[in-house]
């Protein structure tokens, strides 16, 4: 099995050293799911003791709050905050930045108080700690890949340099867009964009973006978040480039690394 | 004489002054107090580093170095107002230079070189907005009265430095005709062969009125600024300071909590006991006018100084959508404007305030709708104005109180309420495992 439950574990007595935060893309979304398949391929590689929620797992609320349902963001937040509680939870890691960004900086003023990191992190640390040995060579050595820096791990938490990192250890031939890391360029996903229609306009932001992620000849593009993953993968198939171009999740990309 | 006409203008500048800015004060004050009082070491440093030091004017370093040397000789030009103030009370001419000696005549000279540069950014900047035509500068909302400002700002900075060289051009050439009143002062940086090769053919007379009108125009120029800021963009050179000073520290990412929510929340889950305390009606959540936003949401709103960075960043702005985070600073600039007028007149007081409108009458639901909260525009802006609070604000008004917005949104809810996911999905959570 690729993970176990906290309550799994629990009954054989144990209980992990790090919870993974899998989030709703991660659970539902069939794209999102590979992603969080190759994070615990790479954990279990590792030897990560590491557990999931699973069922106990609920939204951390952040589409809601950001679309101004702070009742609603409330109540599911004071749910999670009881479940992790109830688990003597004390750090996290999540492959999704929005639930990153409301579980480390939004939950501990409800009483949630974590050690929270994101996925590119957590690799970054098992690497240079050497936890984690990768291969030489990989499918990516060489190749010439742009990154897309995610709002929500990025300007929103000051995370630029740990994926970057990720793509320095794959051997990848990092060429970066015209607007990256304090300057990057929105997917249009987030503040809950996810689940509407756009607003009347002149053209989608993820085709915006993905046209400057054209602009650098990339033989696939790097993300961070299940929703720009997405977003990246519309926009490609707007300019007819979703057969040529893969939009990779960073953990795809180690798994394929793996020692 | 001179001496009494100047202190009538000074008086009169004093009166519009105070007026202007009591104003703004007023209209700041119109919303809520916010207790921002923590860490302020690194306010201090945010004061220092972004509003005295410009750091993130530089960027995008032509705009920055030319900004710098309007900034530095406006600034450092306040230095030889000293001295008009000094020589407009007694009637003495250039009373500092014999004291000073050789430091006069490096400060004056200093003064000069950053007013020719000044001089260039001012002509490159006119040039930007009105002949290169930069596409931040021509958004919809940039029409009328803000355009005006603009370029009245940037000829006000001519007129000061026509002023200026008027002035030590014309006494420069005096200087030389040995006058009882014009004491030599050294040789200026500019005006030493300015003065000589604009003015040399003048008669003493003419230099003489050439010299008064210079001094005239340099202090009736700054008198008139003074005045002038409260009711422009240009504030920001004041505003700028206690601007960042009040800036939120936590990361961007990070959204305001609501503890009167919190608290009803936890009660309704039986997570807490009711305190007794509960509010006999309803209260407003989020923001619908500038009362129910923060003092801090409206200082922002008057230190901007309308550059368009924040909308030139902006995902929803740039691909053609109706939001531009500089107009929703400058609508609730203009609509604690409104107000202001409106309860100095008589109209309502500040607990009972009701002209029928709102906020959302100038910044609409399409507008607020199609933000992504991607902080590109509290990253643009170097003053750290942040427009996306306002958003959520108005966002939780039009949810909380209103009962209203995007009806996409409404699966969502449902589904983050019924299934504990954002979407209603028939499988469950943990499936991806098998």
């Amino acid at each position: 099995m690729l993970a176990k439950t906290i309550a799994e574990l629990q009954s054989e007595g144990r209980s992990p050293e790090i919870l993974f935060w899998v989030g709703c893309a991660g659970s539902f979304d069939a794209r999102a799911q590979k992603v969080t398949r190759a994070l615990c391929e790479i954990l279990n590689h590792a030897g990560v003791d590491f557990a999931i929620l699973g069922n106990e797992e609920r939204c951390t609320g952040d589409p809601a709050r950001r679309a101004g349902n702070e009742f609603l963001f409330q109540m599911t937040a004071a749910m999670n905050i009881e479940t992790l509680h109830m688990y003597g939870v004390k750090k996290i890691v999540t492959a999704c930045p929005h639930c990153f960004n409301v579980l480390k900086n939004e939950y501990p003023a409800l009483g949630g108080n974590y050690d929270v990191v994101h996925h590119t992190q957590l690799l970054n640390e098992l690497i240079s700690s050497g936890k984690l040995k990768l291969k030489e060579g990989g499918d990516f050595k060489g190749k010439r890949i742009t990154y897309h820096d995610s709002c929500y791990l990025g300007r929103a938490n000051d995370v630029y340099e740990a994926p970057r990192a990720l793509l320095e250890a794959l051997d990848v031939d990092l060429v970066e867009m015209k607007r990256s890391r304090k300057n990057g360029l929105c997917c249009g996903a987030g503040g809950a964009q996810m689940w509407k229609e756009d607003e009347p306009g002149d053209k989608r932001i993820n085709v915006e973006r993905v046209e400057e992620a054209l602009e650098t000849n990339p033989t696939a593009l790097a993300a961070n978040c299940p929703f720009c993953l997405t977003m990246l993968q519309d926009g490609l198939k707007a300019k007819e480039k979703n057969e040529q171009i893969p939009v990779y999740d960073l953990s795809e990309m180690v798994l394929t690394k793996l020692g | 004489m001179q001496s009494l006409l100047f202190i009538l203008v000074l008086g009169i500048t004093g009166w519009f002054a105070w007026k202007g800015y009591g104003r703004v004060w007023r209209n700041i004050r119109l919303g809520k107090p916010e207790k921002i009082d923590d860490r302020s070491g690194e306010r201090w440093k945010n004061v220092v580093l972004i509003a005295l030091g410009q750091q993130k004017m530089f960027k995008n370093w032509l705009p920055a170095v030319l900004h710098l040397f309007i900034y530095a000789a406006f600034v450092i030009t306040q230095v030889e107002l000293l001295e008009i103030f000094a020589d407009g009370f007694t009637g003495s001419h250039r009373m500092f230079a014999p004291a000073l000696g050789g430091f006069y005549t490096f400060v004056i000279s200093f003064i000069e070189i950053l007013s020719v540069l000044a001089f260039v950014a001012t002509i490159i900047f006119l040039a930007r907005r009105n002949l290169l035509r930069v596409p931040r500068f021509w958004k919809p909302e940039m029409k009328g009265w803000p355009f005006r400002d603009a370029n009245l700002i940037l000829l006000g900075e001519i007129i000061l430095i026509v002023g200026i060289f008027s002035m030590n051009g014309a006494d420069k050439v005096l200087q030389t005709r040995s006058l009882e009143h014009y004491h030599p002062t050294g040789a200026f940086a500019v005006s030493s062969w300015l003065g000589p090769a604009l003015f040399g053919d003048l008669g003493n007379g003419a230099l003489i009125a050439l010299e008064r009108f210079g001094w005239w125009l340099h202090a009736l120029t700054v008198f008139g600024f003074l005045c002038y800021l409260p009711y422009s963009k240009h504030l920001h050179i004041i505003l700028a300071f206690p601007n960042t000073w009040y800036a939120r520290l936590t990361p961007k990412g990070q959204m305001d909590n609501m503890p009167e929510i919190q608290k009803e929340v936890r009660i309704m889950m039986g997570l807490d006991q009711p305190d007794g305390n509960a509010p006999a009606e309803l209260p407003e959540f989020g923001a619908n006018d500038v009362f129910s936003l923060s003092r801090q949401n409206i200082l922002q709103a008057y230190s901007c100084t309308e550059c368009g960075r924040c909308t030139a960043a902006c995902p929803a702005n740039m691909t053609g959508k109706k939001l531009s985070p500089r107009k929703v600073m400058m609508d609730v600039r203009d609509r604690a404007e409104e107000i202001g007028e409106a309860i100095s007149k008589g109209q309502g007081t500040q607990g009972n305030y009701d002209d029928g409108k709102s906020l959302f009458d100038r910044i609409t639901p399409e507008e607020i709708h199609a933000c992504t909260t991607c902080n590109a525009c509290v990253e643009a802006c170097p003053v750290l104005i942040n427009p996306l609070d306002i958003i959520l604000k108005m966002r939780r008004h039009e949810i909380l109180t209103q009962s209203a917005g995007p009806g996409d949104w409404l699966p969502m809810f449902n589904a983050i309420e019924n299934n504990g996911a954002a979407w209603a999905m028939s499988e469950e959570r943990e499936g991806w495992r098998k």
